[in-house]
């Protein structure tokens, strides 16, 4: 499992091949690699974008013109679920994985994630989840009562399909892979580092990793909790959300949103870090107060659990409670201030080089700063007894999750593309997207600030002509369309970048400051073959200032230990993706069924000890 | 970001007064609704200042700091500075005070429980799938989807749902409250100007949530007064002894008139006064539309608000002539006050 040095050396002797390394599609299925699952992240990632994409076209068309007729009222809360639920956790939180997997070992110099399998096992169950909660299209029950799903309409007495079945257990399983994940980065980054990389040495990036996988793992055993409990009440009839049989619904509110809230700072924290590699990249300087950064990203994750209620001044938890969360809330702002300023003294004096990656990453700075002025005016909660629940909420948070982590994503992928695949994205092509899907975006969102304010509720399936909401749900439209559009330019991208040579340079922008870019890109399946030596924050640029063509190594040269591929995770999630359905539909056979092959998976895995094989150093250089 | 200076014109233009009055929230009626509409203002205020110092640095560093072509300096790597960072962690700290402070003042003072206040008219809403019952305790009558208060009073409500979670929302006379089953929330809220406001549903219900508007009509004292006089009178049945057998052994199953029928589904007591039908289909657009309304209504009311409990003609087995007659009655059926 482990691939120190001192391990390998130990293990020298006794390397045999005994597990064979698989080709073509078994090997992605098997695969333990973090590069690999990244792609795999980032590919499942994109799938689902598409798909929550076009749902969100599918609103925007039905809201064009008032009293419009496009799709059905029941088929639009199905929309809207759907569109929530797949961006958040099948899109955002995938594509997050992905450039975590793509680059947190090679920022901290590491051979791969601590738990190899663990890595793949958290992929597919994640996938089975994401298919299994969208399986419900096929058979016409779609989850339908936002992506918030509040009792009692997510609950058996008001939803008595099995829509929110689809929910529950899908968000159940991919939850699962999401906790894998967050312990895995957790373990990898504080035991992995390479020797001389302090805490206060680690990559921004890394440092925003370590702690979005803290609050992963602090906040999605909550969310596991609300679903269990939901759980129970739709397939076992308890009470804890019915109110008819004592129920209480405001207690899902509370753990929905004891998650929720720091699930959008698990959005955002890899998004600031992605910004702070490519805008300090591209203005060739380093990141202006790193260390404050680091205290802004902790102070930013600690405040994040104390202001869930936020969510919920609505709701009638009195003034006490809603002047405090008010204020907790106002104070998420000082941080997040500190981190927009060091950014832009980051380019103050630097040499600003626009690449798409960094038009993305300038895009994102203004446009979060939209979002996040929005955020402190909600806090205000007399104030948001007027916004709660209308398009300016639905304005303002997609400002810091469209405008904010998704800029910021498409910073991180045309940053490190070339270093997932060994090919440069083409920049032409990569700045039409950015332009389209900037402007679009603010075309979309900025105008629902007003319709908001004007009086229209969030999730309306369509609206009485004469509010005076008519001009500006148009203009939200073509918005929408013009994102999509950048999109496929997106998607074209890809395509042609697919057919070109591999001919990415190991340090692809020339001015690369972390160690991803002393290693060729795509980097050997070891990442390095010595593993290096940090001598400073910036190791790489540190090592280019001083004449260096390459990091100076920590060991010498030797076999190096890695872990075998293994198709039980995929069959592990199998076994969960099928018990699944077992339990949606009340077959005992399935849900046994399903389960044994989980279990005997895991049986298995504990078995039989997985000593891993070793590649020499004489295949090191050939490979 | 060149395009964000004449939006933030346009922000101010549109924030000095915008929207309908009877459902802007720019556009306050009541002083609950101003008091929301001063904070708005002191933080959009404050955010904007903000804005513009973010965006004047942002776009001063893109273009005086880009990359000459051939450019291989460079530029001095600089840690960080002690001055400055304490500059932008203790400014916004002084900004947030500023909202602070008036934020706790609203949240207490909107607070205040008028609920044993004898002055007050207390009012119990219940929402339900997809329509809103006002019973007023102190007088002992109910009635359905257009609220009637007096404009010199203060209105205590108590909110409470009669399956899911919908949220009271009048904009333009003050901010929402959730109606949570099993539990009950109060507000008070002021209607100094007479008028009719349009109130929403701020929660997802359903399907029909969209559909879920109600109507707040504030009145003077005197007239105010005449309304509940004619609420407590005596019913007014359809003068046809057909219609009127009809009504009674098909409608008053469910809806009430006066003191007859029961409450399970909106009061119709003055029904073709109210300015809508089923609170989505409105009856001033055009000399008669009121009558066209109650037939589109009962004729497929799951046409007009999907979801809805209530029972189509077909399934009440309600002939055209029966449904003329209802729609009629109805359409005609006005308190005086």
């Amino acid at each position: 499992m482990s691939t120190q040095a001192a391990q390998t050396a130990h293990d020298a002797h006794t390397h045999t091949h005994t597990v064979k390394r698989y080709r073509g599609l078994l090997d992605w299925l098997t695969t333990v690699d973090h590069k690999k699952i990244g792609i795999l992240y980032m590919i499942a990632g994109l799938f689902f974008f598409v798909v929550g994409g076009l749902e969100a076209i599918l609103i925007r068309i039905q809201l064009l013109k008032p009293m419009n007729d496009f799709v059905s009222a029941d088929t639009y809360n199905e929309l809207l679920t759907m569109h929530g639920t797949t961006m958040i956790f099948f899109a955002a939180m995938p594509l997050l994985f992905a450039l975590m997997n793509a680059v947190i070992p090679l920022q901290i110099g590491a051979r791969d994630v601590a738990f190899p399998f663990l890595n793949s096992l958290g992929f597919w169950t994640f996938f089975a989840g994401g298919v299994l909660m969208n399986i419900g299209w096929f058979n016409g029950t779609v989850p339908d009562s936002g992506w918030t799903a509040y009792a009692p309409l997510s609950g058996p007495t008001f939803n008595g399909t099995h829509g929110m079945d689809y929910y529950v257990i899908g968000l159940q399983i991919a939850g699962i892979g999401t906790l894998l994940g967050g312990i895995n980065f957790m373990a990898t980054i504080i035991n992995m580092r390479a020797p001389g990389m302090s805490f206060m040495r680690m990559p921004i990036f890394t440092w925003s990793i370590f702690i979005t996988s803290v609050l992963i793992v602090f906040a999605f055993p909550v969310l596991t909790v609300g679903l269990v409990a939901l759980m129970f009440d739709r397939l076992f009839q308890a009470n804890f959300f019915e109110p008819g049989t004592g129920g209480n619904t405001v207690l899902w509110e509370h753990i929905f949103w004891i998650f929720g809230h720091p699930e959008v700072y698990i959005l955002i924290m890899p998004a600031f870090g992605v910004i702070s590699e490519v805008v300090s990249t591209f203005s060739r300087k380093r990141l202006f107060g790193y260390s404050s950064m680091v205290f802004a990203l902790v102070l930013i994750a600690f405040l994040s659990f104390m202001v869930w209620a936020h969510h919920m001044f609505a709701t009638g938890l009195g003034p006490v409670a809603n002047a405090l969360f008010s204020i907790g809330t106002m104070l998420i702002a000082v941080p997040t201030g500190v981190k927009i300023f060091n950014w832009l003294f980051t380019l103050w004096g630097g040499s600003i080089r626009f690449t798409t990656a960094m038009l993305f990453a300038v895009g994102f700075i203004p446009t979060f700063v939209m979002g996040g002025v929005t955020g402190v005016m909600l806090a205000s909660a007399p104030a948001d007894y007027q916004y709660h629940d209308t398009y300016f909420v639905v304005a303002h948070f997609h400002y810091v999750i469209v405008g904010g982590m998704v800029l910021g994503i498409f910073a991180g992928l045309h940053y490190w593309w070339p270093k997932m695949f060994g090919r440069m994205l083409n920049e032409g092509l990569g700045k039409l997207t950015f332009w389209t899907f900037f402007l679009g975006f603010h075309l979309t969102f900025f105008v629902q600030h007003f319709l908001g304010l004007l009086g229209m509720p969030r999730r309306v399936w369509t609206y009485l002509p004469n509010q005076g909401l008519d001009t500006m749900n148009v203009i939200s439209s073509i918005g929408a369309f013009l994102m999509g559009f950048g999109m496929i330019v997106f998607v074209v991208n890809i395509i042609i970048t697919w057919i070109r040579p591999r001919n990415a340079a190991a340090d692809a922008w020339e001015d690369g400051r972390s160690m991803e870019w002393s290693i060729p890109s795509p980097p050997p399946e070891y990442n390095f073959k010595q593993t290096p030596l940090v001598r400073s924050y910036d190791a790489w640029w540190k090592e280019k200032m001083d004449g260096k063509t390459e990091m100076t190594p920590a060991e010498p040269v030797g076999p190096i230990h890695m872990p075998s591929p293994s198709i039980l995770p995929l069959l592990m999630s199998v076994g969960l993706f099928i018990a699944g359905f077992g339990f949606m539909y009340d077959h005992l056979v399935l849900s046994i069924g399903g389960l044994a092959i989980t279990f005997a998976c895991m049986l298995l895995r504990s078995v039989f000890d997985d000593r891993g094989f070793h590649i020499d150093p004489e295949e090191e250089v050939h490979a | 970001m060149k395009r964000i200076l004449p939006l933030l014109t346009g922000l101010a233009l549109l924030l000095s007064g915008c929207g309908r009055a009877d459902l802007s929230v720019l556009n306050p009626q009541g002083p609950v609704a101003q008091k929301q509409y001063d904070l708005i203002k002191i933080s959009i205020s404050i955010m904007a200042l903000v804005v513009v110092v973010v965006f004047a640095i942002c776009i001063y560093v893109l273009i005086r700091y880009r990359r000459r072509p051939g450019d291989k300096t460079i530029p001095k790597q600089v840690e960080g500075n002690h001055t400055l960072e304490i500059i932008w962690t203790v400014v916004p700290l002084l900004l947030l005070l500023i909202l602070g402070v008036p934020t706790i003042q609203t949240v207490f003072g909107l607070a205040k429980d008028y609920s044993h206040d004898k002055n007050a008219i207390h009012v119990k809403v219940t929402s339900r799938l997809y329509w809103w019952e006002f019973e007023y305790t102190d007088y002992g009558i109910t009635t359905a989807q257009q609220l009637v208060v007096p404009s010199n009073k203060k209105i205590a409500f108590e909110l409470a749902s009669g399956d899911v979670k919908h949220s009271f929302w009048i904009p333009s006379i003050g901010g929402k409250l959730d109606t949570n089953p099993g539990l009950t929330n109060r507000m008070y809220l002021e209607f100094p100007k007479e008028g009719i406001y349009r109130g929403k549903c701020a929660e997802l219900c359903g399907p029909s949530h969209a559909l879920m508007d109600f109507k707040a009509q504030s009145v003077s004292p005197a007239s105010f007064d005449r309304w509940v006089a004619a609420m407590k009178a005596p019913a007014v049945m359809p003068a046809d002894a057909h219609i009127a057998e009809t009504f009674r052994s098909k409608c008053l199953s469910c809806h009430a008139i006066g003191d007859q029928g029961t409450n399970g589904a909106p009061n119709l007591t003055g029904v073709g006064g109210r300015e809508t039908v089923g609170s989505i289909l409105y009856n001033d657009v055009s000399p008669g539309a009121a009558e066209d309304n109650f037939r589109k209504w009962i004729t497929d009311p799951q046409k007009v608000k999907p979801g809805t409990t209530m029972p189509s003609a077909a399934d009440n087995q309600l002939t055209p002539d029966e449904i003329n007659g209802l729609a009629k009655y109805l359409a005609g059926y006005k308190l005086n006050y």
